[in-house]
C-alpha cells in the first residue's frame, strides 16, 4: 500500500463514519418526517430528538473530516469533483443548514406555527441531504468528473442514473440504519411497542434497498459499465460480504436482538461503500486520474498520517466517552434520582 | 476547454463569490468567538458557584451553558458551509495549493472534533456527571477551540505571506512542506490577535446583554455577575490587544507592505510619516484626514526617521482598495480604542470603590460595547482580507484567477444571503427567549431539566 493509498484508506474511514453515523442521523430525521400527525407522532418524535441530541454535531464532523483530507492530499482531484459538482453540494450545505439549525432551535421555540416550520425544515432537509450526496457519489462513481476545473458538465454530472440511484440508495440506507437504532434506543428507554414499530420499519427498509440494489445494479450495466466491470468482477467478495451481512441483519432484527442487528447492518453498509472504492480503484476520478497522479507532495501525505495517529489518540477515546456516558445514562436512569415533577417537562 | 468562455463566467463569478465568501466568513467568525471564549466564562461562573454554594452563579453558568450549545450549534453549520465553499469558490486556490497549506485544516478538524464531543458531553452532562468531572469535561472544550483558532488563522497567515513550498518553472507547486507553511512570519501575531478578538467580543458581548437588563432596574446577583465576569475579562484583554496590534502592524510592515501603505492611506514614501485618520483616498492622495505628524514612522519603526513605504512602490493594479482598507482599519482601531477607555473606568471604579460604576451612562456605553467590539474584529477582518487584495496567495495568486468558472455560481450568492438573514433572526430569537426563560433547554441537552433548588443541590453534591 502506497502513502497516498493510506491517507485515502483514512479518508475512507471517515467516509464510512459519516455513513453510519450521519446516515443514521439523516435516517431519523426521515422517520420524523414520516412520524404522521402531530399527536400521533409525539412518541416517536421523542425518541429521535432523543436519540441524536448531544451527539448529532460530532456525527457530522465527519464529513468535515473528508473535505480537509481529500483538499490537502489530492488538491487537484477535489478541486475538480467540487467544481463540477457544486450545485448538488451546495445543495446539500444548505440542507445541512437547515437541518442543523432547525433541529437545534425547534425546541427553543414555543409557537406552534414556527415549531411547525422549524419541524418541516429539519425532516424535508433530512430527505433531500443525503440524496444529494448520493447523488455526488454517483456522479464520482460513474466517470463523470474529469480532472480540471469546473471541466465537467455542471449539470449531467449528477442529473443521470447513477446519481439518480445514488441518491435513492443514501436515502434508503440512512432510513435503514436509523431504524434499526431506533429500535435499540427504544428499548433502553423501556418503549418495547415504539421498538416494534421501528423494527418493521427497519425490515420493510431493508426489503425495500435490497430490491432497489439489485435494480440497481442493471442500471450501472448501462449507465457506468466500468463501476459495473469492477464490482461484478474484483468487488465480488466485498459485494458478497455487503449481502450476507445485510441478511444477517434481517435475521437478528426479526428475532430482536439488536445490537448484533446494529452491527451487521453497520457491517453491510460499510461493504457497499468499500465495495464502490474496490470497484474503481486505481481511480480517483474514473477513468482519467488515479489515486496517485492526485497525490499531492510526500511531506504532506506524512504530516497527514502523524496528524491521523496522534490525532487519533484524543479523539477516540473522547468519543467513546461521549457515545458510552450518552448510552448508559438515557433519560430513564439519569431521572431516577431527580424529582419526578421536575423532569416531566418536556415529555406531557 | 474553452478558454474564452470560461475567463468570461469566471468574470462573472468574482464579486459575488467573493462576497459569498466574507459574508459566510463574517458570520461565522462572530460564533467563532463565542465557541473560543464562552465555555471559560461558564466554567468560571460554574466553579465560582460551586465554591461559594451561590446558586445564583451556578444558574448563570446553565443559562450561559445553553446559550452556547445554541451558538455553537449555529457556528457548526456556517462552519460547514465554509468547507464545502473553499472548493466551491476558490478551486484554483485549493486545488494548486491544497498541499501546502490545506494541513492546518486537518487538524482544525481533530480540533472541531473534539470541540463537538466535548460540547455535547458538558451539556449533556450538567446533571448527570460529578461537578468536578463535569467542569473537568470543559477543559478539552476549551483547550480545542483555541487550537482551532491557531489552525484556521494559520491557513489565514499563510495567504498573506506564502512560505512553505517551492514554484518550478511552469509554475507548479514543489516541495511542499505543510508544517512550515504553518508557522509563516504572519501566524503568530495573526493567532494571537484573533484569539485576545475572540474574548473581547465574547466578553463585551455577554457583559452588554446584562446591562441592558440593570438599565431596566433589574440589579440582581445574577445581572451583576453576568455583567462582572465576562466584562473583567474583556476588559483585562483590551490593553493586551493593543499591544499585540502594534506587534502585528510591524509584521505587516516587514511582509506586506503595500497592506500598510493602503491602512494608512500612504502615496509617498517618506521617513517621518504622519499618521492619518479617516479622510477619503482619490488622485493618489488621501484628503480630509486628521494627521498626526510622525506618528506612523514611530509605530512601525519606533523611530521618527525611519522610512514607511507607500503606494507610490506598488503598482498600480496591484494595490488593495484603499479606502475600504483604511477606513475599516481606522474603524477597529478606533473602537478598540473607546474599548480601552470603557476598561479603564471600569477597573478604576472597581479598584478605588469594589464596584461597578453605578451611573446609567456606563451601563449605557457596556450597552453597546458588544455590537463595537463585533464591528471592530469584523473591521479587522475587512483590513486584513482586502489589504491583501488583488492576491489570494499574496503576490503569487490573484483571486480572479482562482475564483471557480462554473456557469451559474453567482446565484449561490443570493441563495447565502438569504440563509443568513433566516439563520441571524432565528438565532437572536432563541438566544433573546434563552434569556427570559431560564427553562428551555440547549439543543445538546435531552429534557428541559430545570435548574431548581433540588437540582441544584444534586448538582453541588
Amino acid at each position: 500500500m502506497t502513502l497516498a493509498e493510506l491517507v485515502l484508506g483514512v479518508m475512507f474511514v471517515g467516509l464510512i463514519a459519516y455513513g453510519l453515523f450521519g446516515g443514521a442521523d439523516f435516517g431519523a430525521g426521515i422517520w420524523d418526517l414520516l412520524a404522521g400527525g402531530a399527536r400521533r407522532g409525539a412518541r416517536q418524535r421523542d425518541l429521535i430528538e432523543h436519540s441524536i441530541g448531544p451527539v448529532w454535531e460530532a456525527n457530522h464532523v465527519w464529513l468535515i473530516f473528508v473535505l480537509v483530507i481529500l483538499w490537502t492530499g489530492f488538491s487537484e482531484a477535489f478541486a475538480a469533483v467540487v467544481t463540477t459538482l457544486y450545485i448538488p453540494l451546495t445543495l446539500a450545505a444548505f440542507g445541512m443548514i437547515a437541518r442543523g439549525a432547525a433541529f437545534a432551535f425547534r425546541k427553543s421555540i414555543t409557537t406552534l406555527s414556527m415549531q411547525r416550520f422549524l419541524g418541516a425544515a429539519f425532516a424535508l432537509s433530512s430527505l433531500v441531504t443525503p440524496f444529494f450526496l448520493g447523488a455526488v457519489v454517483g456522479g464520482v462513481a460513474s466517470g463523470r468528473i474529469p480532472p480540471g476545473i469546473a471541466s465537467g458538465n455542471v449539470v449531467t454530472s449528477w442529473v443521470n442514473p447513477t446519481s439518480v440511484l445514488g441518491g435513492v440508495m443514501a436515502v434508503l440506507v440512512c432510513a435503514y440504519l436509523a431504524a434499526v437504532f431506533l429500535c435499540g434506543d427504544a428499548r433502553r428507554e423501556g418503549e418495547e411497542d415504539l421498538a416494534d414499530q421501528f423494527r418493521i420499519r427497519a425490515l420493510g427498509t431493508a426489503g425495500v434497498t435490497g430490491v432497489a440494489g439489485v435494480a440497481g445494479l442493471f442500471v450501472l450495466r448501462g449507465d457506468a459499465p466500468l463501476l459495473w466491470e469492477g464490482l461484478t468482477g474484483r468487488a465480488v467478495p466485498v459485494v458478497g460480504l455487503s449481502v450476507v451481512a445485510g441478511v444477517a441483519a434481517v435475521v437478528f432484527l426479526a428475532l430482536g436482538r439488536y445490537v448484533p442487528a446494529r452491527l451487521a447492518s453497520a457491517l453491510a453498509v460499510s461493504a457497499i461503500l468499500v465495495g464502490w472504492a474496490v470497484a474503481q480503484y486505481p481511480y480517483i476520478l474514473v477513468p482519467d486520474m488515479t489515486i496517485e497522479e492526485a497525490a499531492t507532495g510526500r511531506a504532506t501525505l506524512q504530516a497527514m498520517l502523524v496528524a491521523f495517529s496522534v490525532g487519533a489518540v484524543f479523539l477516540v477515546p473522547a468519543l467513546v466517552f461521549l457515545y458510552v456516558l450518552f448510552q448508559r445514562s438515557g433519560p430513564a436512569s439519569a431521572h431516577e434520582d431527580v424529582p419526578r415533577e421536575h423532569t416531566g417537562a418536556a415529555t406531557p | 476547454m474553452e478558454p474564452f468562455q470560461l475567463v468570461a463566467d469566471a468574470a462573472e463569478n468574482l464579486y459575488p463569490a467573493r462576497m459569498q465568501m466574507a459574508l459566510s466568513l463574517g458570520w461565522h467568525i462572530i460564533f467563532s468567538c463565542f465557541g473560543i471564549a464562552f465555555p471559560v466564562f461558564t466554567v468560571f461562573a460554574e466553579w465560582r458557584g460551586h465554591k461559594r454554594g451561590n446558586a445564583a452563579l451556578t444558574d448563570l453558568a446553565h443559562t450561559w451553558a445553553k446559550a452556547m450549545g445554541v451558538l455553537f450549534a449555529a457556528g457548526a453549520v456556517s462552519g460547514t458551509l465554509l468547507s464545502f465553499e473553499m472548493g466551491i469558490l476558490w478551486p484554483g486556490l485549493m486545488g494548486r495549493f491544497g498541499g501546502v497549506f490545506g494541513f492546518p485544516f486537518v487538524l482544525e478538524g481533530y480540533a472541531f472534533f473534539i470541540e463537538a464531543i466535548f460540547v455535547g458531553i458538558y451539556l449533556f452532562g450538567w446533571n448527570r456527571l460529578s461537578p468536578r468531572a463535569h467542569m473537568l469535561s470543559a477543559v478539552p472544550m476549551i483547550v480545542s477551540g483555541a487550537a482551532g483558532a491557531f489552525f484556521v488563522v494559520a491557513a489565514n497567515a499563510w495567504m498573506n505571506n506564502p512560505t512553505g513550498f517551492r514554484l518550478d518553472a511552469d509554475g507548479q507547486v514543489v516541495d511542499a512542506q505543510p508544517w512550515a507553511a504553518m508557522f509563516g512570519p504572519s501566524t503568530a501575531a495573526q493567532t494571537v490577535h484573533m484569539l485576545l478578538a475572540a474574548y473581547m467580543v465574547t466578553g463585551f458581548t455577554v457583559a452588554s446583554v446584562y446591562a441592558v437588563g440593570m438599565l431596566r432596574g433589574r440589579r440582581d446577583h445574577r445581572h451583576r455577575f453576568g455583567l462582572l465576569i465576562p466584562l473583567t475579562f474583556a476588559v483585562i484583554f483590551t490593553p493586551v490587544q493593543i499591544g499585540v496590534g502594534d506587534w502585528i502592524a510591524n509584521v505587516v510592515a516587514d511582509n506586506q507592505p503595500a497592506k500598510l501603505a493602503a491602512m494608512e492611506a500612504l502615496y509617498e514614501t517618506q521617513a517621518r510619516a504622519p499618521l492619518s485618520l479617516g479622510g477619503l483616498y482619490y488622485d493618489d492622495e488621501l484628503h480630509y484626514s486628521i494627521e498626526i505628524p510622525w506618528a506612523l514612522s514611530l509605530l512601525t519603526h519606533h523611530d521618527p526617521d525611519g522610512v514607511v513605504q507607500g503606494l507610490e512602490d506598488t503598482p498600480v493594479n496591484e494595490q488593495p482598495p484603499v479606502n475600504v482598507v483604511h477606513l475599516a482599519y481606522n474603524v477597529m482601531v478606533g473602537i478598540g480604542s473607546a474599548l480601552l477607555l470603557l476598561g479603564f473606568l471600569f477597573g478604576w471604579t472597581w479598584w478605588r470603590r469594589r464596584r461597578i460604576p453605578t451611573s446609567p451612562w456606563f451601563l449605557r456605553a457596556v450597552a453597546v460595547s458588544g455590537v463595537a467590539a463585533i464591528v471592530a474584529m469584523e473591521a479587522g477582518w475587512t483590513t486584513t482580507e482586502v489589504g491583501r487584495q488583488p492576491w489570494i496567495v499574496y503576490g503569487i495568486l490573484r483571486t480572479e484567477d482562482a475564483v471557480s468558472p462554473a456557469p451559474g455560481l453567482f446565484l449561490g450568492f443570493y441563495a447565502v444571503v438569504a440563509i443568513y438573514l433566516v439563520l441571524t433572526a432565528l438565532t437572536v430569537i432563541v438566544l433573546r427567549r434563552l434569556a427570559r426563560h431560564h427553562d428551555i433547554s440547549a439543543p445538546q441537552e435531552l429534557d428541559a431539566t430545570p435548574p431548581d433548588e433540588h437540582t441544584e443541590e444534586l448538582a453541588v453534591r
